[in-house]
């Protein structure tokens, strides 16, 4: 197929730069070539796409129809494992014991067969009308650059859509499973329930409701618990620390030190968890045991100080663009009627730049309530209710984790439970960053 | 009067100077307990890490006996040499060597000074020269974890004896400590002292390819279609909240997605690295959208309007003159989130990129893992080989993403010099 197309190329080249010559030409020779190119590839590809498609489709029907005839009866996992069955032996993973197979086995290799005989043909059929139909339309007139253009175009758009595609598949895929567990247990049960215990839960049937053990509120209380110890440790130091960088250091020692910062904000989270795990809860471990207060050896403040050293890199550059970006007349006009330095800046600086910070408050609240690596490593893994920091606690994104990661089936309770739990961190993200965005947009509008 | 005034003033000004000193000093506290924190954790890693790039090794004269090593047939054959009782080989070494040692119980502690990747060693020297055969020679065999703990001075050990022979070998000066290779060509193992990064680091570098491949011209599309092609509209206007939005979701609920779109319902493999890139790429794809978009909307008018003076369309404005001068711009953005995506490691947990692999991946549907993930599984492991092995990881890690950055950095400042 490449080489039809590339001799096509050429073709279209040479037969154009003869048109060219005649000084009628609309477009240039690349976009003639471009033009064939297009009607070669296009339909050929949609065919393959297509056929591949309803290749799987087929030969499933045809595979199970050769092993049984009452096929159409069975449940959906008797057919996917006969299939299976008969891919494996097919591959030589299994022996085969079974003389119904037999039939299957013939038929998959004559239908392979055929199939790929057939696609050939078809495609090849495709690339050939694809050319001809190029070829008759090329004329020196033909305005094939507004073609190519508005094609390019169109794939540009394209891939701009697969951003919004990925939203849209984001939220189907939660609401999806997570309506399938709400199935199984009562929304009003997960929002308000006090208790969460899932491993504990026994599913008898698929339909049986569960009740009890799917209450969302202590995990909810635990993300809120560790996200306020790390915010309430990164919101000062870091305000205070673009205070300095934009009002008090000079250039030189701001270009020295921002980068610096800026360093904690590129280590992956991992590398703060493990730090989390094996450094700093310990220590407040002991710190704990020397003031004989009763410390978890996962407790909550150890998680959400090392988050803060995380977040506080994200708090200060937001700020400091913020604090940057208030215009110099405020500052002059405070000074001039005689204000200190600190005076100008709480009582002009900031008030002008809270809206900002405001909204960069809440990207960093947003950005803790999802962070789940420091967590996982250093958070708990049962759900205590309870707002003592110096206990374990347990976060939606940990029970995300525990519940999908290890051989699960896909259908349980449990793991639905993690898309519900899924949805519900999306939900309160979302939110936040909504508001948060239309915070900033609505005070730059102001200032600009 | 005048002079209560005038001393009221001076106190509330030297009040106000004396606060002004508070504040400017809060400021230079989180200053330096910032850079305090970066040192410190720099510190910590490294100081912590370096334990992982040393091994130790005890040189023993093993003599290759056919009968110990159960190899019967006068002229050896590879698959003899292959199966012949290695372990058999190493126990006798080591018995010679301590004959004091002869209760069961003893004789398994003292077995536990070799590790097991011993015996491959064994095996490829035999293979590679089988003329060794029936005799001696001096062999370094890779000393187990609790060994090189204590010829790093760090004493543990299980019982008395132990150290008795442990110290008995270091006098002996058979002990060697050298730069330990394996950790950057061998896979995970369950034994510290044989564990490396190669498989995770594969994995990892498959799926960034992946990830690069997909999130690169899909970023730079959008980008160009928003910067240069979108008609100002409400829908076009829903687009770009909507990647903003995207470039702020959980980490986490990207793994979910693939979860339940990839693998549920495409039916692709779990724990492969396509998956993995394919997730990763969703990640990246806003970070290389917002930074492209800005590079692109840098370049300065006047090209733009050179170009379209000479009579081209505008997608040959646009290809021919906008996106090359923005390519840099939208490189440097590329890799800043491309180091984002080798440091992910929670979606990965999610689509099952968290297994044991020994080695490396071959092909993008192979189970991989990631260096992230490698280091959440080690960090883990109650053994301190492995709390070494994790903190290496990650200066291996850090050691990539500073390198990733400083290209970034180095493409930014040719681009500024170019202008």
């Amino acid at each position: 197929m490449s080489i039809a197309c590339f001799l096509t190329y050429r073709q279209a080249h040479n037969l154009k730069i003869r048109h060219i010559t005649d000084g009628k030409c609309d477009s240039l020779p690349v976009y003639h070539t471009a033009y064939i190119a297009f009607w070669c590839v296009i339909p050929a590809g949609i065919t393959l796409i297509l056929w591949e498609i309803g290749h799987s489709f087929f030969l499933e029907k045809g595979l199970l129809a050769a092993v049984s005839d009452n096929w159409q009866e069975w449940s959906a996992v008797d057919r996917q494992l006969t299939l299976t069955i008969i891919r494996n032996i097919a591959a030589g993973v299994l022996e085969n014991n079974d003389p119904t197979y037999t039939a299957a086995l013939n038929y998959l290799h004559d239908f392979e067969w055929y199939s790929r005989l057939w696609r050939f043909g078809f495609v090849f059929c495709c690339v050939f009308a694809g050319l001809s139909w190029g070829w008759c339309h090329i004329r020196a007139e033909l305005k094939a650059q507004q073609f190519i253009e508005r094609i390019m175009q169109f794939f540009l758009l394209l891939c701009a859509v697969c951003a919004v595609f990925i939203t849209v598949a984001i939220i189907f895929s939660l609401l999806f499973e997570a309506l399938r567990f709400f199935n199984r247990v009562p929304l009003s049960d997960f929002l308000f329930g006090i208790n969460w215990s899932p491993q504990g839960t026994i599913e008898i049937s698929d339909n049986e409701e569960l009740t009890g053990s799917f209450g969302v509120i202590p995990l909810f209380v635990g993300t809120l618990l560790i996200s306020t110890i790390a915010i309430g440790f990164a919101a000062p130091l870091g305000l205070m620390s673009a205070i300095y960088l934009s009002e008090y250091a000079s250039k030189k020692i701001r270009s020295i030190i921002k980068p610096v910062i800026e360093i904690l904000a590129g280590i992956p989270t991992i590398v703060y968890g493990v730090f989390a795990a094996l450094t700093v809860a310990p220590l407040i471990g002991d710190l704990g045991r020397y003031f004989d207060l009763p410390t978890a050896s996962e407790n909550a403040l150890a998680t959400g100080l090392v988050m803060g050293v995380m977040i506080i890199p994200f708090i200060s550059s937001l700020a400091d663009d913020v604090i940057s970006s208030v215009p110099d007349r405020l500052r002059e006009g405070s000074l001039a009627v005689g204000a200190t330095r600190s005076e100008t800046i709480i009582q002009v600086v900031l008030p002008a730049a809270l809206p900002g910070i405001i909204s960069g408050l809440l990207l960093a609240i947003s950005r803790a309530i999802g962070e789940t690596m420091i967590v996982v490593m250093a958070a708990g893994l049962i759900a205590n209710l309870t707002i003592n920091p110096l206990q374990a606690v347990t976060t939606m994104t940990v029970q995300i984790v525990t519940l999908l990661v290890g051989d699960q089936e896909f259908d349980s309770a449990k793991t639905l439970a993690a898309f519900a739990l899924g949805l519900f961190l999306f939900t309160i993200t979302l939110c936040l960053n909504i508001i948060a965005l239309y915070v900033v947009k609505t005070y730059r509008e102001r200032y600009e | 009067m005048n002079k209560d005034r005038e001393e009221f003033a001076l106190r509330r000004l030297t009040k106000r100077h004396r606060k002004e000193k508070r504040f400017h000093f809060y400021g230079l506290c989180a200053i330096f307990f910032v850079l305090f924190c970066v040192i410190g954790l720099f510190a910590i890693i490294i100081y912590r890490g370096s334990g992982a790039f040393v091994v130790t090794t005890v040189t023993f004269d093993i003599h290759f006996d056919r009968h110990v090593l159960n190899i019967n047939a006068p002229v050896a054959t590879s698959e003899a040499l292959h199966n012949a009782n290695y372990l058999a080989l190493i126990k006798q070494t080591l018995s010679r060597h301590f004959p004091q040692v002869t209760s069961r119980r003893e004789k398994k502690q003292l077995y536990q000074l070799i590790s097991h990747q011993a015996e491959f060693t064994l095996r490829h020297l035999l293979i590679a020269q089988p003329e060794l055969l029936g005799t001696s020679q001096s062999v370094s065999l890779l000393a187990s974890d609790r060994l090189h703990q204590f010829a790093s001075g760090n004493s543990i050990y299980w019982s008395a004896q132990q150290k008795e022979w442990m110290t008995q070998l270091q006098q002996e000066n058979r002990l060697q400590q050298q730069f330990n290779w394996r950790f950057f060509t061998a896979g995970d193992s369950r034994f510290p002292e044989a564990a490396g990064i190669l498989s995770a680091l594969t994995g990892s570098l498959i799926a960034l390819a992946i990830t690069f491949l997909l999130s690169f011209p899909i970023g730079i599309g959008a980008a160009i279609y928003l910067e240069e092609f979108a008609p100002r509209r409400r829908w076009v206007q829903w687009i770009e909240v909507n990647i903003n939005n995207l470039a702020a979701v959980p980490s986490i609920i990207f793994g979910l997605l693939g979860l339940a779109v990839l693998i549920n319902l495409f039916g692709l493999p779990r724990s492969a690295p396509v998956v993995g890139g394919m997730v990763l790429s969703m990640l990246t794809l806003p970070t290389i959208i917002i930074a492209s978009r800005s590079a692109l909307s840098a370049v300065p008018l006047s090209i733009r309007e050179a170009a379209i003076a000479m009579g081209v369309s505008k997608m040959q404005m646009v290809m021919h003159h906008v996106v090359p001068i923005a390519i840099p711009g939208m490189l440097t953005g590329s890799i800043i989130g491309m180091a984002g995506a080798l440091g992910e490691s929670a979606p990965l947990l999610l689509i099952g990129m968290v297994a044991f692999v020994a080695d490396p991946p071959m092909s993008i549907y192979e189970p991989a893992t990631a260096l992230p993930v490698q280091v959440y599984l080690w960090a883990d492991s109650p053994e301190r080989g492995f709390v070494e092995r994790t903190w290496g990881a990650i200066i291996v890690l850090l050691i990539f993403l500073i390198s990733m950055n400083a290209i970034s950095t180095f493409l930014r400042q040719r681009l500024e010099r170019n202008k």
